[in-house]
């Protein structure tokens, strides 16, 4: 059989290194899985990101920390520590054999599917403070978590608003929040507890906002939160925000009558929900299935959607034209109604007869299309802070649910990378001697005049790399 | 949406860079014009290439060069166009090689200048004392794909041109060999001329015509990074890649070993990249070792159509016009849509020769020509 020198057959390495079993993330769920797989005789390794590299947590990676961490989370030394102690049954798997390597963060999943045949087995790429590998496993279970499900309004952007999921990270396993005084955003159980933790932990809590008209959390949760003597502002939503050199100040409510009430805070939490940590599949084109399992948070359940587009609309309403949606590329709600091309382009005269409603009417709209156009989610954060809220403007700017509209996709590597960490440094000589800058096709480059003429032949042999 | 049509004087299959190119000429001619696809516009390779417009061996070269600096005027939207392009090498082979091709582009007529070590570190910021040189295309340059894709079809539709995403184009229907409708799940549409520019699926479309369109598919994939500081001249490729920065600052780019993709009826799939990525980045920290603390923040993928002799496809059969770039359509889409424009209105194009590039070559082609080349899926 002929084989093409430049095709990825059999260039691709095997892993690194080899379990029966391999756990993402070291919480309760995969401590447990890990546990399992150890007593069943299997070589089991279990990774976790945390501690998160200092310049990862500054871009709200893998969590919307909302720049309200101290200068602590920049000591390797002490974070290490501090997710030992903040997680006693680490010492558990450790002793149970387990393979744990902290602060090693999983960035990519390959298997061979419909679009992807040339991996030799199905492999999780890793990194940490030093490299990157790959490993193979016949077991895969992701305990990823979930991540802080994130809606903007006017002042987001400033430092101290943060996601809930963020604020337990930073307090719990970190030891190194500089919030004082938090106002939550929702009312449900996760804003509650939120809420409850804070207060516990000696921070003041100035109180929850719900839009909706009733607290929605179960009521033993709720009446809890009474007691504690927080305030829950139902019926209102945030209209602006105050912000200092140090970031939020004050939060101003408005309520459905239309009073405002300015609420002094430091940090605005949103927990309005979260959404399961599955980037990994989601990049990879895979569904859980064949040896790759969820476990814990990562499982599910998807945030109520419903609940999450009453609090997009009603954010929306009161967000004025400027309201950053993208972070990264600091694009606004006025650039994606628009479409407008980044600022550092011209906008024509044309731009101005084109809109998101336009671009809908042309046919179903996809973030991905949005993404292009504006630059909205193609930044540091890779999406994760304004993908719902493009989805919830799209869907509303649709007249469709949120949930017939596609996510803006997840990419491969699903954390950022450095290029030289990223860098495969023993390289096989079947892929170094196939490279070719383009398909290597030595007819390909052919001048035109040149085609049918005594010299076509010197320059096909001339053949590879004429891609310029 | 739009109330689905009866007809049009000419539809376009595949609203990818050519498709959409091609649509724009015809209308600037008033004509009215049609583009179908079954998917969302630019969706496959058209979107997702290195945004390179520099290739020096076509015949619509000239055209293209002559077009890009005024596109975004002749669209009315911003396409990122920028001029010139360097390539750098720190292997002395592939130096001397590149050196070799920019005597041939000078000799075309293309000037290529040479750059010495010092030069080559002086206009590439992001470079050291490992780069050897390289060459300065003085002409050529790079553009946004994703934003030009979207520069043709919005201008197509200024121009009265009308677009149906997610509209497959099932079968074309013939009378007497001529093209007289297409069909989709939507319904039927009549027509007085047929482009097929479906990429991929231009071959499974044209069969049922009794015509061999010999194309086959791979995926291409490209990494990116988050942004660099601002280089002078952003179009800087080499060490085995092609790419470029973009004018946000980001290091974009491809290159090595393709994967060949099955054919479905939906097309082949371009997702998921594979680990190439980490192949990708070697050799772009390499390229530029004052970046390689640079973050990959995300890859993508391209599904990319090829020809037996990987050159395009430009032929028309009775009223039915087709073309394929065999994987190297972007930076030449602005001359590839005036030639199907002149080969629909006028049978022939006006402004080169493109008669080496019809599909009477493949005559003599055997059916298992994509075994015979290790092409197979």
């Amino acid at each position: 059989m002929v084989t093409d020198v430049h095709a990825l057959n059999g260039k691709l390495p095997i892993a690194d290194d080899r379990y029966d079993t391999v756990i993402v993330g070291a919480g309760a769920a995969g401590i447990t899985a890990a546990l399992a797989a150890a007593q069943a005789g299997d070589s089991v390794l279990m990774v976790d990101e945390n501690p998160v590299p200092g310049g990862l947590i500054g871009s709200d990676v893998p969590l919307f920390f909302g720049g309200r961490m101290t200068a602590a989370v920049q000591n390797a030394g002490r974070m290490i520590e501090q997710v030992f102690a903040s997680n006693p049954a680490l010492q558990t798997a450790f002793d149970a054999g387990i393979d744990v390597r902290l602060g090693t963060a999983a960035w990519g999943l390959y298997r061979n599917g419909p679009a992807l045949q040339t991996m030799p087995e199905a492999q999780l790429g890793l990194a940490d403070a030093e490299r990157a590998w790959m490993v193979g496993f016949d077991r895969l279970v992701l305990a990823t978590g979930a991540r802080d499900l994130v809606l903007g309004f006017a002042g987001w952007d400033a430092p101290g608003v943060m996601g809930a999921q963020a604020l337990h990270a930073l307090l719990v396993r970190y030891d190194a929040l500089t919030s004082r005084r938090v106002l939550i955003l929702g009312s449900g159980a996760l804003a509650c507890e939120t809420a409850l933790l804070a207060k516990a932990r000696g921070l003041e809590v100035a109180g929850l906002v719900e839009v909706l008209g009733a607290v929605q959390a179960p009521a033993a949760l709720a009446r809890r939160v009474a007691a504690a003597g927080i305030p829950v502002y139902v019926g209102h939503s945030v209209a602006a925000t105050r912000a200092g050199i140090d970031g939020i100040e004050a939060a101003i409510l408005r309520s459905a009558a239309g009073a405002d009430v300015a609420i002094a805070c430091d940090t605005i939490c949103l927990a309005l929900g979260t959404i399961p940590a599955t980037e990994l599949l989601e990049a990879a084109c895979i569904i859980p299935g064949d040896g790759i399992t969820l476990a814990g948070d990562a499982a599910g359940p998807a945030p109520d959607m419903a609940y999450v587009t009453a609090w997009a609309q009603a954010l929306g309403r009161l967000a004025p034209a400027d309201t950053i949606v993208c972070q990264c590329e600091a694009v606004t709600r006025a650039d994606l109604l628009d479409v407008q091309p980044p600022h550092y382009l011209a906008r024509p005269s044309a731009m101005a007869a084109r809109s998101l409603a336009t671009l809908i009417a042309d046919g179903p709209a996809h973030p991905d299309q949005i993404k292009r156009l504006t630059r909205a989610g193609m930044g540091a954060c890779q999406g994760r802070r304004c993908r719902t809220q493009i989805a919830c403007l799209l869907a509303e700017s649709s007249g469709v649910p949120v949930s017939q509209v596609p996510m803006a996709s997840f990419r491969s590597p699903v954390r950022p990378v450095p290029l030289h960490l990223l860098a495969d440094g023993q390289e096989s000589a079947a892929m170094a001697d196939g490279w070719d800058v383009w398909f290597g096709i030595p007819t390909q480059w052919t001048p035109y005049a040149d085609i049918g003429t005594p010299r076509e032949a010197e320059i096909v042999a001339n053949g590879g790399n004429m891609h310029v | 949406m739009a109330d689905f049509p009866k007809g049009a004087a000419v539809i376009v299959i595949g609203a990818g860079v050519t498709g959409l190119s091609a649509a724009w000429w015809l209308a600037r001619s008033g004509v009215d014009v049609i583009v179908l696809d079954k998917g969302i516009i630019g969706w496959e390779a058209s979107g997702r290439n290195g945004g390179g417009a520099s290739h020096y061996q076509s015949p619509l070269f000239a055209e293209e060069q002559r077009l890009w600096p005024q596109m975004d005027d002749l669209l009315g939207y911003p396409t990122e166009y920028v001029r010139e392009r360097i390539i750098i090498q720190r292997d002395q082979a592939l130096l001397d090689h590149y050196l070799a091709v920019g005597r041939m582009c000078t000799a075309i007529g293309y000037r290529v200048d040479p750059l010495d070590a010092k030069q080559a570190q002086e206009l590439v910021p992001l470079t050291d004392e490992t780069c050897l040189g390289g060459i300065h295309l003085r002409f050529g340059g790079h553009a946004n794909p994703q934003r030009t894709v979207q520069a043709y079809a919005w201008a197509l539709q200024d121009l009265g041109g009308r677009i149906f995403q997610h509209t497959r184009a099932l079968a074309i229907e013939t009378a007497g060999g001529r093209a007289v409708a297409v069909l989709t799940p939507r319904g039927r549409i009549a027509c007085e001329a047929l482009v097929v520019a479906a990429g991929p699926q231009s071959g499974m479309l044209l069969a049922p015509l009794g015509i061999n369109f010999p194309v086959t598919s791979a995926r291409a994939e490209m990494i990116v990074t988050e942004p660099a500081p601002l280089m002078a001249i952003g179009g800087v490729d080499g060490n085995g890649l092609y790419g470029r920065q973009t004018l946000r600052g980001n290091l974009a780019f491809g290159g090595g070993p393709h994967e060949w993709i099955a054919m479905t009826p939906d097309g082949p799939a371009a997702r998921p990249t594979s680990p190439l990525i980490r192949n990708l980045a070697r050799r772009v920290a390499e390229m530029f070792p004052r970046a390689a603390h640079l973050n990959v923040i995300r890859s993508w993928a391209g599904v990319i159509e090829n020809t037996p002799d990987g050159r395009p496809i430009f032929d028309r059969r009775e009223n039915i016009t087709m073309a394929t770039m065999s994987g190297v359509g972007f930076g030449l889409s602005p001359a590839s849509g005036h030639a199907i424009r002149d080969l629909v209105l006028d049978g022939a194009c006006s402004f080169t020769d493109l008669s080496k590039l019809g599909l009477g070559r493949f005559a003599d082609l055997p059916d298992d020509w994509r075994e015979q080349r290790g092409w197979a899926a």
